[in-house]
Formats: structure tokens, C-alpha cells, sequence
């Protein structure tokens, strides 16, 4: 493990202390920034020089030309569009109800990452150039008067830096007496870079992928393929029943959409198979798509209406062209936010959908009402070596609900989970829910370049969980969203957990559910050690016909030699 | 970023992966180890070899569960999982071993 400055954690109460302000610790550089050729792709300007060391990024001589007209052209664009980001732009009084919400800062310390400190790197851009109070007292040279500031160089590094140290994870906004959503400033800043020359390499390449190949990771099809062959032996394997992982199938009752993540990493390929062996049990016909493999979209962390609306239609193509009935959502975080909120007004009217469902629908919403309709096997005791907590994933806390009832969205994966395990735990109260602290990876910003703010942003999380797992013996953590998975496997071990404590909520379905037809752990044992005498008598058969084949062939070669001496 | 190989210059990303993925010699592996403290042995080498033939058949690096099941395969069942491949690749299998074999960097949420 590389070297990081790690917070120190004590478990205590589970919550973080709020730290004293240390200006300017987590000034730097920023995240890498995209190349040409990726910009291309997102239909964003090319027309600036890639900087050639992290020194210069930021430098007038690496935007676009006329940087600074279109960056405000940009902002008076999306003010315009988006009357929320002029209205929160406007209304903020300073009361500092947020500024010890986030989870960036309370690990950072750096007083910027204070939600309000954020939004004013934009918002007095905003004063001084739109606003009457800004250009009366910009022009007289004293725009700090009344909280405005020039665009130049230093405030684009900034933005460029503390923008991309935000999760957009939308907790402060939960605090905010007035409910400006620092998220939507954030991505309007993005939005605003993207268009001077200073993408986020870590996105742009990623929506190219995916515009190309179908999915985040730019796995092939015929890869694709594989994996899921690979998992449906495993789960034989395992079971003895034949569960399917179909890909592209014709006329499937359901679609499912999951980051691709569920293909390729732990703990979520896990989660997959849980997936599978639901629909399995429940008789449900699905299928993935190898067009739309890819339950994530990038497009909402950067704002762009544009990109995020091109992945959405990925998924209504693919829709209409496998004929299904349903469209369902894996466990992916942001991806739910943009499907439960924007799928239809991107993508939509989805009329050829079958109306009955909602439209579109959880994993959740299946599993959870089949466990408690018994519909489904379970044995709760596969599940005893764990003492579970549940981590809610910010954007399906604060950015979606999930089921009929309010809170469903907290309320759902935790029945799953109780339904499954018999040792539940939630951590403290200020730390779940709508009040969750970010897993310190979302918002595209789950990159390596970014590792230091997001070790440090996991803190007030890891304080919760070291808080049940001292206190409340919790040896495990659950989510439903790739990132924070992924996140948390890379994160924890520099807290000290282990990485294998991180788990996915259809993991534990999985582990659980007993299929119909499913062969009982002796007879598993009983069929692979059937397997194994098989692959030995079949070597002894193969070793004696060789030995056979060359005995004979001596004995020929034998009679010839005789033969050829007579 | 380049890396300097008896006096050619070989182009890396700004994360330390080749630029040019056909430009792959085994001395680059080694050099992009040593770089990273880590001295390739026979055990590093099978898991470089294999990522290089799956990629080649299906370019893209293999899932951790499809590595560590043909590792299993291979080497023993005890060598099947993701503990034995951290052991070997400490920042993460998938991306320091497609680092040293000359692969991309597997992108996303993982």
C-alpha cells in the first residue's frame, strides 16, 4: 500500500469530531486530465494543448482559446437551463448549517471542501458577472465587497481541484435549510471545465468506452460471453441446478441493467449470481444486454444533459430490440438515481413497457417481496459467520426511494438482508439513511489519481463502522451500489479492515437461498468426488490404452525386426 | 512519462501503463516492476502469461473471479483466490499484474 496520510479513527461513538481548518491541505493539482481525443468523443471543444506536466493544468495556455467568454457563456447556458442551479446560486445566507456535513471535509480538514466554500468558487464567479451588486462593484475594482471575484487562472484551478473532490453525494443538502444541492453545482462546474479544456480523463475515457463498446469497462461481447458461462458452472458447481445467465435473448419477460462492475469485480460478481438465482427460483425470464451492458452513467457526474441522455437511449434500444416487457436495475448506486428520476424524461415514453411494473424496477423490489412472501427457500444459517451492517448508498438514499412506501429505499435492502441473516446491526443513527456519509468514491471519483481524498473522505464512514464492529462484534458491511464496493475493497484496508468485510446484499441472498432441485452440501460432496473418480478412471483408462498401443506397437516392431532378419 | 530500456524510450500513460500496447517485452515487465520494488518471479510470471493470452483472445484483462478460477486450475486450488493474487500484486491484481503484462488498466467502477 502506497504511503497516505490516514485519519485516525477511534471507534467511540461513531462519530467524527469536527476538525480545526487547515487552509489549503488538499490544494493540488486535480484529478488527470482528458485528453483530445476523449473530449472528441463527448463532443467537447478540442481546441486547447494537453499540458504536459500536472504543474501546468489549469494554465491560460492549456484551455481553449477565449477560455474565460466561454466559460461564462457555458454558466449563463446552464443557468438558463436549469433554473435550480441560478436559484442556488442565489439564495444561500451563509448560515453554515453545512459546513460540517460533508464527509470530504471532515476528513480533509481543508476548509474549501466546506460545502458552502464549494459552491462560492462558483458562485461568486456568478455574482460578479451576473449579477448587478457583481459588475457594479467589479467595475469599480472591489468585487469582494459583496462576495464576487473575477474568472481567472487561480479560480479554474480551483474549481478544476475542489470539484473533483466532491462526491456529489448531496448530504449537505439534507442539512441545508434552503436545499441548494451542492451536486448540481458541482456538475455545472464540471460541465463549465469540460467546456475550456479541462475534462476529467477518469470520465471521458470511461463514456467512451462505454459509447463504443457498450459498458464502463470495454468488455466485448465475446468476453462478456465467457464470464457469464464462467459463473453459470460456478453456480452448478455449487448447486447442481442449472441457473442461467442469458445475454441477448429474444422475447425475455425481463431486462436487466447492472454496472458492469457485476461482471468483473468482488464482491459484486457475487451479487450478480444472487440475481441469477433469484429470477431462477421466482420462474422469471431475463436476459442482459451486450449493447447495453452498463447500468452506470457517468454522463450525470459531469452534467452533461447530452452524454447522460446518449446512455440512457443505449438502454431503450436495447429494450426494443430484445422485445422484453420489464426493464429491472442491479445494485448500482447512481445508476438508480438516474433510471428511478430521469430514465423517462431522457429515454422515454417507455409505452411498450408492461405498465404493471413500475417502470423501471429495483432487484429489490423483486427479491424483497418474494422473501417475504415465502416464495423463495431460505436458510438463514449460511449466513452465521457474519454479524452484518447495511451502508445506504448515497444516491439511493438521498437521490431515489424504492417501493410503494416512503423510506422504502431504507427500509427494502435492510428486510433483505434481515430476511437472510440472522445478525443485523445498524450503524449510528447520524450515519445511515438520508443522513449516510458517502463511501468517499462516488461521483466519478473513483480513480487512483484520487486516492488521498478518497482515503481520507472514507473516514467518517470507517469511524461508523469501527464504531459496530468494536462495539457490536459487525464483522461484515453490505451495499448496493458498485462504487462503494469497489470503494470500500480499496479503502478499508488502510483503516485497518479487511477487504474481503465488504459484501453485496444478493451475496448474501445468494449464500442463502436454497434453489429448487439443489443438491445438499454431502451431496455436492458426494457429486464431486463422483467428478474426481471419473477424471482418474478416465486417465487410468487413457494411461493403460497407451500403455496398451505401445506394447503393441513394440510387439509389431518386434515381428518386423524377426521378419526382416529371416 | 516514458521508461528507458537500453537507451529506447518506451511511452507510458500518466499511470505508468504502456501507451502502446504491441510495444510489450518481457524486459518491460521487468523494469516496470523493479519500479515498483516488486522482483518477478516464477509465480508472478504464470499470472503475467495468462492475462497476456486472455486479453490477446478477447482484448480485454480477464474478471478477478475468471483469474483466479484459472489460476485455481492451474496451480492449485489453494492459489485460487484473490488473497493468493494480493499477495503477488499488492495494489490489486487486476490492475498491477495487466500493468507489468503490458495491458490496459480495467476502468470503471471497479
Amino acid at each position: 500500500m502506497a504511503d497516505y496520510d490516514v485519519p485516525e479513527i477511534s471507534g467511540e461513538d461513531g462519530i467524527v469530531d469536527v476538525p480545526n481548518l487547515q487552509p489549503d491541505a488538499m490544494k493540488s493539482h486535480g484529478p488527470w486530465v482528458s485528453k483530445p481525443e476523449f473530449q472528441e468523443a463527448m463532443h467537447f471543444p478540442t481546441d486547447f494543448n494537453m499540458p504536459e506536466d500536472v504543474s501546468d493544468y489549469g494554465n491560460t495556455d492549456t484551455l481553449v482559446e477565449n477560455w474565460k467568454e466561454r466559460a461564462l457563456d457555458k454558466m449563463a447556458d446552464l443557468k438558463g437551463r436549469y433554473r435550480s442551479l441560478q436559484v442556488f446560486l442565489d439564495i444561500c445566507v451563509k448560515c453554515g448549517a453545512c459546513t460540517d456535513k460533508c464527509h470530504y471535509y471532515l476528513g480533509s480538514t481543508d476548509p474549501k471542501n466546506m460545502p458552502v466554500a464549494r459552491q462560492d468558487l462558483l458562485r461568486k464567479v456568478y455574482r460578479r458577472y451576473f449579477t448587478f451588486a457583481g459588475k457594479f462593484f467589479g467595475k469599480m475594482g472591489m468585487p469582494g465587497f459583496v462576495g464576487a471575484a473575477e474568472l481567472d487562472e487561480d479560480v479554474v484551478k480551483d474549481w478544476y481541484n475542489y470539484y473533483h473532490q466532491c462526491s456529489q453525494c448531496r448530504r449537505c443538502s439534507v442539512f441545508c435549510p434552503y436545499g441548494i444541492d451542492t451536486a448540481e453545482i458541482s456538475m455545472a462546474a464540471r460541465e463549465i471545465l469540460d467546456h475550456i479544456g479541462m475534462g476529467q480523463k477518469y470520465c471521458t475515457e470511461i463514456m467512451g468506452k462505454l459509447n463504443k463498446i457498450g459498458n464502463n469497462l470495454g468488455l466485448p461481447e465475446a468476453a462478456l460471453a465467457d464470464t457469464l458461462e464462467g459463473l453459470e458452472e460456478d453456480i452448478y458447481d455449487e448447486t447442481g441446478v442449472d441457473v442461467k445467465l442469458p445475454l441477448d435473448k429474444k422475447g425475455s419477460e425481463i431486462l436487466l441493467i447492472t454496472p458492469s462492475a457485476d461482471f468483473f469485480a468482488e464482491p459484486h460478481v457475487d451479487g450478480l449470481m444472487g440475481y441469477a438465482k433469484v429470477f431462477h427460483e421466482l420462474g422469471l425470464d431475463w436476459t442482459l444486454s451486450s449493447y447495453a451492458s452498463e447500468g452506470a452513467n457517468f454522463g450525470m457526474f459531469i452534467g452533461s444533459y447530452e452524454n447522460m441522455r446518449k446512455v440512457s437511449l443505449r438502454i431503450r434500444k436495447a429494450a426494443q430490440d430484445l422485445g422484453v416487457k420489464r426493464i429491472v436495475f442491479g445494485e448500482c448506486g447512481h445508476a438508480w438515481r438516474v433510471a428511478y428520476n430521469f430514465l423517462n424524461t431522457l429515454a422515454g415514453p417507455f409505452d411498450f413497457l408492461d405498465q404493471n411494473y413500475p417502470i423501471p424496477q429495483h432487484v429489490l423490489e423483486i427479491t424483497e417481496p418474494a422473501l417475504a412472501a415465502g416464495k423463495l427457500k431460505i436458510d438463514k444459517s449460511k449466513n452465521d459467520d457474519k454479524v452484518l451492517t447495511f451502508h445506504d448508498s448515497c444516491n439511493i438514499a438521498r437521490g431515489s426511494r424504492m417501493g410503494p412506501k416512503p423510506g422504502g429505499q431504507f427500509d427494502i435492502p435492510r428486510n433483505v438482508i434481515r430476511a437472510v441473516c440472522n445478525n443485523f446491526v445498524d450503524m449510528p443513527a447520524d450515519t445511515i439513511h438520508d443522513a449516510t456519509f458517502c463511501c468517499g468514491g462516488g461521483g466519478g471519483i473513483l480513480t487512483d489519481d484520487l486516492m488521498d481524498i478518497r482515503i481520507k473522505g472514507a473516514q467518517p464512514r470507517m469511524e461508523a463502522l469501527k464504531h459496530v464492529t468494536d462495539k457490536h462484534q459487525v464483522t461484515h458491511m453490505a451495499a448496493i451500489c458498485a462504487i462503494c464496493k469497489s470503494q470500500f475493497t480499496k479503502v478499508i484496508p488502510y483503516y485497518g479492515f479487511s477487504m474481503d468485510m465488504i459484501v453485496s446484499v444478493h451475496q448474501l441472498v445468494s449464500n442463502a437461498i436454497f434453489l429448487t432441485g439443489q443438491l445438499t452440501e454431502e451431496e455436492i460432496e458426494a457429486k464431486e468426488a463422483a467428478e474426481e473418480a471419473e477424471r482418474i478412471a478416465a486417465m487410468e483408462a487413457r494411461k493403460k490404452a497407451a500403455e496398451e498401443k505401445a506394447a503393441k506397437e513394440a510387439a509389431e516392431k518386434d515381428t518386423d525386426k524377426t521378419k526382416k532378419d529371416e | 512519462m516514458a521508461l528507458e530500456i537500453d537507451g529506447q524510450s518506451i511511452e507510458l500513460d500518466e499511470e505508468g501503463y504502456l501507451v502502446d500496447l504491441s510495444a510489450w517485452t518481457p524486459e518491460i515487465a521487468k523494469a516496470l516492476a523493479s519500479g515498483e520494488d516488486v522482483e518477478l518471479t516464477d509465480e508472478h510470471w504464470d499470472i503475467i502469461n495468462f492475462l497476456r493470452e486472455y486479453y490477446e483472445e478477447y482484448q480485454i484483462a480477464p474478471a478477478v473471479r475468471v483469474l483466479t478460477k484459472a489460476v485455481g486450475k492451474r496451480l492449485g486450488k489453494d492459489k485460487g483466490n484473490s488473497k493468493y493474487l494480493y499477495s503477488l500484486f499488492p495494489y490489486g491484481p487486476g490492475k498491477q499484474a495487466c500493468k507489468y503484462a503490458g495491458l490496459p488498466k480495467p476502468t470503471g467502477c471497479v
